[in-house]
């Protein structure tokens, strides 16, 4: 499989969504709404449950199973709404000591008049603000397409893990190939070269963990293990980490 | 849309880059009308003519904001490396330095503006478009981390394009680096002023460009996330006239302030002052 197939491959409509993922590892989700601002985004799907016993707090950005599904969930392009949910959701995480985790899939931030004005930028930017200093375990799963911005908005975290057909990408190979050759016919060259798939990122140091589909049911174990050994560092000590996870990267 | 106009286009790179060097006159592309460069730099690169705010290359917008000969640069070899292998970006990166006259896209340092003590950063348009590769990640982050260390205020002028795309996840992440940076300046009691210049997009203006205590922009820029012709073709939807302009984005709530060129100096050592700097 070349990259451009993982990408393709990461936005087929049969693979699993966040929502897949949320059912298996946490049967007890309980669903929160709202940014508590304006509005209530459903690319965003947040709430509480318990991973292996352990409450959890839960982030995901959804894309819908089906048509009417997608529509709804705007095809899993967050607003602002959405990522100002997510953060309030995160304080109210680092308040009960509850870990967070981010399940990914996105194809980035919805582009639009609405997202822009009400401060797609801001929201992002919080985002990674906030996430830099929040006293709580953080880990970011991406399960089919990181997007860009939009993504990386729910990735400032001590773990980044990624399925194995899953990408991680500044941007999309067709707007590279657009910008760069002008055409989206070399798309696929593009993919290739921007070294967007897991193990590629594995290598380059800047993921954590690249997760094999077959090992999809010891998932919810592993991260459960993840968060309890986050979870005995003491605050000070975990920020720190946290803040030398992204301090080495690039230069 | 009139011929006149798209033909300057086409042939004007952003003013102050080393093109400019060696012109006498240059046109206007908003009003199209020809004047000499010596004016233009007397009016701090503002159409004479028509009030259009051009291009300032870093330096030149350093020297604008800073006390003549404060300014002290920091980092100023880093030059950035073709990490990924990417096609063709060597030859980029040296066609930007010969364009910008600079190293890299981003200069650092500290100066005096009206006496205050700051740290400073400014973006260069004529380096890839101010985009953010590693070296301005890492230039900016250490900026930061000098002035948290030494309780300096940041005074930074923003111009890009977005991440740069030749460095794949190296450059989206160092969004991730400056904001965690910014996060612990501010911990530590200090102040950031983020001067928002045409025009501010894409990664930076999902980053740092949106983590300032005060957010400043000059009139006219274009400060927004996602590119317009992104938002036009995906949505088949005529773009409000202002869309992303600095006047709308502080209607919608996203910037302190509009401050015209001429006043710059003055309003941040005037923040400064009330901030006990």
């Amino acid at each position: 499989m070349d990259d451009y197939e993982v990408v393709m491959g990461a936005r087929g409509d049969r693979r699993l969504t966040a929502t897949d993922y949320i059912q298996r590892m946490i049967p007890d989700f309980t669903e929160f709404h709202g940014d508590r601002l304006c509005g209530d985004d459903r690319a965003v799907i947040a709430g509480i449950g318990s991973i292996q016993g352990m409450p959890v707090t839960v982030i995901g950005i959804e894309k819908g199973k089906n048509t009417q599904e997608r529509i709804r969930r705007n095809f899993g392009s967050a607003h602002p709404e959405g990522y100002r949910k997510s953060l309030r959701l995160m304080q109210q995480a680092a308040k009960f000591h509850r870990p967070v985790l981010c399940i990914v899939d996105t194809a980035g931030a919805f582009c639009g008049v609405d997202a822009e004005e009400h401060g797609q930028g801001r929201a992002i930017a919080d985002n990674l603000y906030t996430m830099a200093d929040l006293p709580t375990p953080i880990l970011s799963l991406i399960i089919g397409e990181g997007g860009s911005g939009g993504a990386l908005a729910l990735c400032h975290s001590d773990c980044i893990w990624m399925m194995e057909d899953a990408y991680f990408s500044v941007v999309s190979p067709e707007s590279c190939a657009n910008i760069l050759w002008k055409s989206t016919e070399k798309a696929a060259e593009a993919a290739s070269a921007l070294s967007l798939t897991a193990a590629k990122l594995r290598r380059a140091g800047l993921i954590d963990r690249v997760c094999a589909n077959d090992e999809r049911k010891s998932l919810a174990a592993e991260i459960a293990a993840e968060f309890a050994r986050l979870s005995e560092m003491p605050a000070a000590e975990l920020l720190e980490a946290r803040y030398r996870r992204f301090r080495k990267v690039g230069y | 849309m009139d011929l006149k106009k798209l033909f300057l286009k086409a042939n004007n790179e952003p003013e102050g880059g080393s093109a400019f060097l060696r012109m006498r006159s240059i046109s206007c592309r908003e009003c199209g009308k020809k004047m000499s460069v010596a004016r233009v730099r007397k009016n701090d690169f503002v159409c004479p003519e028509c009030g259009r705010y051009m291009t300032v290359r870093a330096r030149r917008r350093i020297l604008m904001l800073t006390d003549k000969r404060s300014f002290t640069e920091l980092d100023r070899e880093m030059e950035s490396r073709n990490i990924l292998g990417f096609p063709d970006y060597e030859e980029k990166l040296a066609a930007a330095q010969e364009k910008s006259r600079e190293r890299e896209g981003v200069i650092c340092g500290t100066a005096t503006i009206e006496g205050h003590r700051c740290a400073v950063f400014a973006m260069d348009a004529n380096f890839m478009m101010g985009s953010m590769g590693s070296v301005v990640g890492e230039k900016i982050t250490r900026l930061f981390e000098y002035a948290t260390a030494r309780k300096l205020p940041v005074i930074g002028v923003t111009v890009s394009g977005g991440a740069r795309m030749q460095e794949g996840m190296f450059s989206l992440l160092q969004m991730s680096k400056v904001s965690a940076a910014v996060r612990r300046h501010s911990n530590g009691g200090n102040l950031y002023i983020v001067l928002l210049t045409d025009p501010t997009t894409g990664g930076v203006d999902a980053s740092f460009a949106m983590q300032g205590d005060i957010t400043l922009a000059e009139p006219g820029a274009r400060i927004g996330f996602a590119g317009p012709r992104v938002i036009e073709k995906s949505l088949k939807q005529q773009l409000p006239k202002d869309f992303q302009r600095a006047e709308r984005v502080l209607d919608c709530g996203f910037v302190d302030a509009i401050v015209p060129r001429s006043e710059q100096k003055q309003y941040i050592a005037k923040l400064l002052l009330l901030h006990g700097m």
